[in-house]
């Protein structure tokens, strides 16, 4: 093998490098977040959480095409209360701080949904509410 | 060696004479095919002018200037309330101004009537103008990512605006400038919220959607809702001979803007 100690050293730094956020954080993911439930105190949601956890952006799209391209609006009912299908009209009805619920895994896994470009917060919607 | 140069453009010469027979042996045998294709282009030609319709039902609206003349405060209260419920920006400048529905001067509204010697009112009035939810509607079969689609439950030509990518050929393709571009963050424009709806963003084309989220809680579109009781807009399934709107078409002259485009609006006017 020709220059031997280049290539190793090369490699070495290399992998060191990539490696970086890994040991430079002590092999230590930070703490884990922890989503804000309802503040309504709402228990149920339309699936379970550990769907939610894993799916609620399928569920969403699903959702999206439901109402947009099929006109499917049939609501979804949750503990005797009636949501329609979307982000802002279910979602947001009980998760009402965006901040402390969407952004709190958002952030920690570094995804930016596009939702919010769109979609208003509850906090963003009553920051201009209708006069009447 | 001559034997085989010999054999060479003999062969060389077959080909040339299939090649340029193949053509013609080609047409014959398959005039059929020919025949039926060109009388399916005929027809869809056709269909241009307005003789061929989508079944199901076909949302419509006809609009009774004779309400509008004189009274454009009731014009402007259809398009407040409209806005109001879509989260529509008000952004000054004709450039990067958002508009679902708005008012225009008949020269714009119906560029392809005559002009020439209108009368006072119809000079001097302004004309609620929207998307007109054509039966044929030239921005659906322009749109790339198919953002923008006839809904095939209700003949709406609806927007999906995640799929939007802004590349405005709609916008183009539109021939009654229904359509507005995203210039900027629409959001500082926006004056009050409603909390059902969401609100556009930088780089996406919007415009009239005859209030599909409204119909499906079975209320009436924002700006007939707010014309109500005087029946300047009527709204209903152009499809039903029992409907409303289908009544009004039947007993009065109606013009559609620019009906020669071929799309056929479902945007009626009583001039």
């Amino acid at each position: 093998m020709y220059n031997k100690t280049m290539i190793i050293t090369g490699l070495v730094i290399f992998v060191l490098m990539v490696t970086f956020p890994v040991w430079y954080n002590g092999l230590d993911a930070g703490p884990l977040p922890k989503p804000e439930l309802p503040p309504g105190g709402e228990k149920e949601c339309v699936a379970s959480a550990a769907f939610m956890r894993d799916k609620h952006m399928q569920l969403l799209n699903e959702w999206r095409d439901d109402v947009l391209r099929n006109s499917d609006r049939v609501t979804v009912t949750v503990g005797g209360k009636e949501y329609r299908k979307g982000l802002q009209l279910a979602c947001m009805e009980c998760h009402s701080n965006k901040e402390k619920f969407c952004d709190s895994c958002h952030d920690y896994a570094a995804v930016t949904p596009t939702c919010w470009d769109c979609h208003l917060t509850p906090t963003e919607a009553a920051s201009k509410k209708e006069a009447h | 060696m001559d034997n085989k140069r010999r054999k060479f453009l003999k062969m060389a010469g077959a080909t040339v004479l299939a090649g340029i027979g193949a053509p013609a042996v080609v047409k014959l045998t398959s005039v059929p095919a020919l025949a039926s294709g060109s009388e399916q282009a005929a027809a869809g030609h056709g269909s241009g002018h307005g003789e061929e319709q989508r079944t199901g039902i076909r949302l419509g609206m006809v609009i009774d200037m004779r309400k509008f003349y004189g009274n454009e405060e009731l014009l402007n209260q259809a398009i407040a309330a409209c806005h109001a419920v879509h989260n529509v920006p008000e952004i000054p400048g004709r450039k990067s101004e958002i508009k679902w529905i708005w008012k225009t001067g008949f020269a714009n509204a119906f560029v392809a009537q005559s002009q020439n010697l209108r009368s006072e009112t119809v000079k001097n009035s302004q004309f609620p103008v929207l998307c007109n939810h054509c039966d044929n509607p030239s921005c659906v079969k322009v749109c790339p990512t198919k953002a923008t689609f006839v809904n095939e439950k209700n003949g709406i030509v609806a927007m999906d605006y995640h799929r939007c990518i802004g590349c405005r050929f709609c916008m183009a393709a539109c021939p009654f400038g229904a359509r507005s571009f995203n210039w900027q963050d629409p959001r500082p424009f926006i004056k009050t919220y409603n909390p059902d709806f969401p609100s556009r963003m930088r780089g996406v084309v919007e415009k009239c959607n005859f209030c599909a989220e409204r119909l499906a809680l079975g209320l009436e579109p924002a700006c007939v809702e707010a014309c109500q009781g005087t029946g300047a807009m009527v709204f209903g399934d152009l499809n039903d001979p029992q409907s409303e709107v289908r009544k009004v078409l039947s007993e009065e002259f109606t013009i559609q803007r620019n009906a020669a485009a071929g799309t056929r609006p479902s945007v009626f006017y009583i001039v």
